[in-house]
């Protein structure tokens, strides 16, 4: 009987598509539009209801791994116990919180033949939203002017500084806009609660909205740039709806960021384009964004050209995509058994 | 007053902006006043057509045809 062996055997973390969706599902959608079949997707899980642990024809087999607080060596471990089973030959992380691992367990994995295609520490610690400003600073980009605060009487020196009102921005996530010092205060000691110090307090800038999908190759070139504007925004600021757009001042933008960063892998840039004109740079998220198979409708397809260069190829830049493509996301009543429930909870496996 | 060149347009009055991602909805005389700008058709000759064809006066024209380009500029769909 004929094996039906997989080309590729892929392994990607952020299968967690809710309200507030991981990555995960939309890369391996895309990866299974612009791969050869058989191609073989391992999900890789935290939680036992992350929904692309249950959806079967985009994901394989899922394994759940350990917490990025439990250490690289116990990530290490389990990823040697898949290995064994599975022969990964890629692994594409897609949250922040677990990339500091995977990269310093880049080598590591690369011995065990298990290719990534990830930014160096230092690029991931450099677009930090606590070194966002200097970032900018050092290659010319236009960020908002921000201060780095570990008590509320530093407070009053923002508010003196940028006005109001003021953006008060956890360590990892969330920000909350303040218009009074009573509001700020507020922020920073709800926020300092929940993440911990130092908070971030940045100045408010108005405009339109617009995220930046992009590809680097590690070598200062952007393979794939996508611009996309926001046109449906959940309560949690994600985007439900959004539309490709043509900007050659956004293209540039981002092709200054990879020419002065050498970034390797996917990124999101969070741009606030005012009124004038000016794309003021918010945030750097050092993966791809949920909304990332918007670039495969586009005809740039970020994860499969990612997953290609990973693996050896050479890419070439890509230069046109489909303006006005639109993705609106949909929720969905995936059904499934308690058994497979009980599978994933009682062995971590499914 | 020259129609942005990557502003697309339909014949049912869709417009879309791509640099933005805004989109407005036209009525029939606007949508056949944007086809033609589009098309580079002299304002005074789409003037001259609606002269002909609509029951309107010439300063009644002049009245709507500020009115439209105001929107137009607000809408950032004209070049500077």
């Amino acid at each position: 009987m004929l094996e039906n062996k997989p080309i590729y055997t892929i392994a990607v973390t952020g299968l967690n598509a809710i309200d507030s969706p991981g990555p995960g599902v939309a890369v391996i959608r895309a990866l299974r539009d612009g791969l050869p079949k058989p191609l073989r997707i391992i999900g890789l899980s935290y939680e036992t209801l992350e929904p692309g642990i249950y959806m079967h024809d985009l994901v394989d087999k899922t394994y759940q791994i350990p917490y990025p607080a439990a250490g690289t060596d116990n990530l290490l471990k389990r990823l040697q116990f898949i290995n064994k089973k599975e022969n990964i030959q890629l692994i594409i992380p897609n949250f922040d919180a677990e990339l500091y691992g995977f990269i310093k367990l880049g080598p590591t994995l690369k011995s065990m033949g298990i290719a990534t295609f990830l930014p160096t520490l230092e690029q991931f610690d450099a677009r930090d939203k606590i070194n966002l400003y200097q970032f900018g600073l050092k290659y010319g980009l236009t960020v908002p002017a921000d201060k780095i605060i570990y008590s509320t009487q530093e407070l009053y020196a923002c508010a003196e500084a940028f006005g109001y009102p003021l953006v008060v921005k956890g360590k990892y996530y969330d920000a909350i806009i303040a218009y009074t010092m009573e509001q700020a205060e507020k922020a920073f000691y709800k926020l300092s609660a929940k993440w911990g110090m130092p908070i971030i307090v940045q100045q408010f800038i108005t405009g339109t909205e617009i995220n930046i999908a992009a590809l680097g190759d590690g070598n200062g070139n952007a393979i794939s740039i996508i611009p996309m504007r926001k046109l449906y925004i959940t309560d949690k600021g994600k985007a439900w709806a959004g539309i490709t757009l043509e900007d050659p001042a956004l293209i540039d933008l981002a092709k200054t960021f990879m020419q002065a960063t050498k970034w390797k892998g996917g990124c999101e840039l969070e741009i606030m384009r005012t009124a004038s004109g000016t794309p003021y740079i918010m945030e750097i998220n050092p993966r791809f964004p949920a909304w990332i198979y918007l670039t495969a409708g586009a005809g740039q397809n970020q994860p499969a050209a990612l997953a290609k260069m990973a693996l050896g190829e050479t890419i070439e830049p890509y230069t046109d995509y489909v303006v006005g493509k639109i993705f609106i996301r949909y929720s969905w009543d995936h059904i499934t058994d308690v058994k497979e429930f009980q599978q994933i909870s009682g062995f971590g496996e499914l | 007053m020259h129609l942005k060149k990557n502003i697309a347009t339909s014949e049912s009055g869709f417009i879309f902006n791509p640099s933005t991602g805004d989109s407005y909805s036209a009525n029939p005389i606007a949508a056949e006043i944007l086809l033609q700008l589009k098309e580079g058709s002299p304002i005074a000759s789409i003037k001259t057509k609606i002269l002909e064809q609509y029951d309107v006066s010439a300063a009644q024209l002049e009245k709507d045809w500020d009115d439209f380009s105001n929107q137009l500029i607000a809408a950032n769909l004209l070049d500077n």
